[in-house]
């Protein structure tokens, strides 16, 4: 395994097949009428057809990809959120998803013992929280209305938050899926300059979806363009995203 | 995922059970701080409960359980109460435990018995305060507690464990089936009345009921973790080797059988929730 392990991530033959029922059958008469009918035949959907690829630490990675095409399926595969039909994904090291934030947030719960919760759930130990529980209250600058009860904060205070936990320590991989429009402008700016700085340390592995093509040209050197669950394209930034353009010229 | 492998840094618990134990810790502390918060009396409530309704029941069943062989019927009743609340709380628990974890399941990779083990453990907590309603009891009617007390220990594990089974494998189900729900309501609701709480067994074979009957209330599971419960307590004697085997037998088939059905659907879940 030790050759192997010059990867961050790797991909190998992933396939996410979902079912598709006509409706959702939610109890045993449903079930049992379907089974009657001989209707219990779902329509699969692929998701992901067969993926793969390798990434390298310390390298910047833009997926990219109409509405629908398996980006966000992919980095749920990645986060390990979702499990794929077929094929196997190897992630070596700790990953901050940045997909959706919040995981835990019990609204009823203050926000220092939300911070505890979703610190849990993100594979913290107690110990690390503990010091650095001050640089996260810090850098969502809500050190007045930590003991608050969560569900009495703004959703923007509670992305802060959430984004703070997530990214107070420096990660293996970290996955960010569009999320980076939470708070308001200054605190965007904040949160691009925290991944900047994980971008720039050259250790960390980042895996980025965006639709805005310039936003990945800017900050990725690789780019890996999946189509309709297909993997069309995977190679240097500039050239990917050039052949994603043209794609309906 | 078993097919993603996961090293580890200083900032992150060092194994995947450490990670487990310590959100399965936050998630009891979660469950038992929003259970009392904005009440007045608060915690007193876990040992207030099982007192008002023994003391209900008691006035009501002591007068036509005369015929049976219960010597401290108060005491008989708040145990064996409690013992069967902890079961029917942790099931219901673990219950909808999958399913009310949905925001969490879509949001992070964790592991998913976490969910259903934890329900069981908040019940055990409440059990916990509910047991000082036990001693407030035993001190009321001068009843002296016996080395026999240690029984508790066992008893208490071995419910765990079949508590444990059970919920997962409802838990598993009801992903798939909500009947499972309404379904496990009724099933509680018969258990309460097989089980031998509020009455005694000796009120069935001094009434020749038939031996079929007998047979299927000492078989049933609850029967034999009150049994060791009221043997710690009430009886201050050894329990008999037929509930010791009972009991045992109970928790490791529940505990099995819950494990196989969980570990073989876990994987959908994602997809149903």
């Amino acid at each position: 395994m030790a050759h192997e392990s010059e990867f961050a991530v790797e991909v190998n033959d992933v396939s996410m097949i979902f079912n598709i029922a006509s409706e959702q059958l939610n109890n045993l008469k449903e079930y049992f009428i379907k089974i009657m009918r001989h209707e219990l035949f779902f329509k699969e959907f692929k998701a992901l057809k067969h993926v793969s690829f390798k990434i390298r630490p310390g390298e910047v990675v833009g997926l990219v990809g109409t509405n629908g095409s398996g980006k966000s399926t992919m980095l749920k595969c990645i986060a390990g959120v979702l499990e794929p039909s077929e094929g196997e994904i190897v992630v070596r090291g700790n990953i901050a998803p940045l997909i959706e934030l919040g995981a835990g947030f019990d609204p009823e719960l203050t926000a220092r013992e939300n911070i505890y919760l979703n610190g849990s759930l993100l594979g913290y130990s107690k110990d690390f929280i503990n010091e650095h529980l001050q640089e996260i209250i810090d850098f969502a600058e809500l050190a007045d209305f930590m003991d608050m009860p969560l569900k009495n904060y703004s959703s923007g205070m509670v992305a802060r938050i959430a984004f703070a936990i997530a990214t107070v320590t420096e990660p293996d991989v970290l996955i960010v899926d569009e999320t980076l429009s939470v708070g308001d402008v200054f605190f965007q700016n904040k949160c691009e300059e925290r991944i900047q700085h994980f971008i720039d340390s050259g250790k960390v592995t980042v895996l980025f979806v965006s639709h805005s093509i310039e936003q990945v040209e800017r900050i990725c050197n690789r780019a890996i363009w999946i189509e309709k669950g297909d993997l069309r394209m995977d190679g240097p930034v500039a050239e990917v995203c050039e052949a994603y353009k043209h794609q309906f010229a | 995922m078993p097919n993603a492998t996961l090293a580890t840094s200083a900032s992150h618990a060092k194994t995947g059970l450490q990670k487990d134990g310590y959100i399965l810790q936050q998630l009891v502390t979660k469950d038992f701080k929003l259970r009392y918060r904005r009440s007045v009396l608060g915690v007193i409530w876990s040992v207030l409960n099982p007192l008002l309704m023994m003391m209900i029941m008691s006035f009501v069943f002591s007068y036509f359980l005369r015929g049976s062989n219960v010597e401290n019927y108060p005491l008989y009743l708040i145990v064996g109460n409690i013992t069967f609340s902890l079961m029917s709380e942790a099931t219901n628990g673990g219950l909808t435990s999958i399913i009310s974890a949905a925001p969490l399941l879509k949001k992070v990779k964790v592991d998913r018995w976490v969910f259903p083990v934890q329900k069981v453990f908040s019940a055990m907590v409440n059990f916990g305060f509910s047991l000082i309603a036990v001693v407030v009891v035993m001190l009321f009617f001068r009843v002296a507690p016996t080395w026999h007390l240690v029984w508790m220990i066992p008893a208490l594990l071995l419910l765990m464990v079949f508590c444990i089974g059970i919920s997962l494998l409802i838990g598993a189900l009801a992903v798939f089936f909500r009947d499972m729900i309404h379904l496990w309501s009724v099933a509680l609701t018969a258990w309460t009345y097989l089980t031998p709480i509020f009455w005694d067994l000796s009120l069935l074979t001094n009434s020749n009921a038939p031996q079929i009957v007998i047979w299927v209330v000492k078989a049933n599971p609850m029967y034999n973790f009150l049994e060791m419960m009221r043997c710690a307590i009430v009886y201050q004697s050894t329990p008999t080797t037929t509930v010791l085997i009972l009991a045992v037998a109970w928790a490791l088939v529940a505990l099995v059988f819950g494990l196989i059905v969980f570990h073989k659907t876990e994987h959908k879940f994602i997809l149903y929730i």
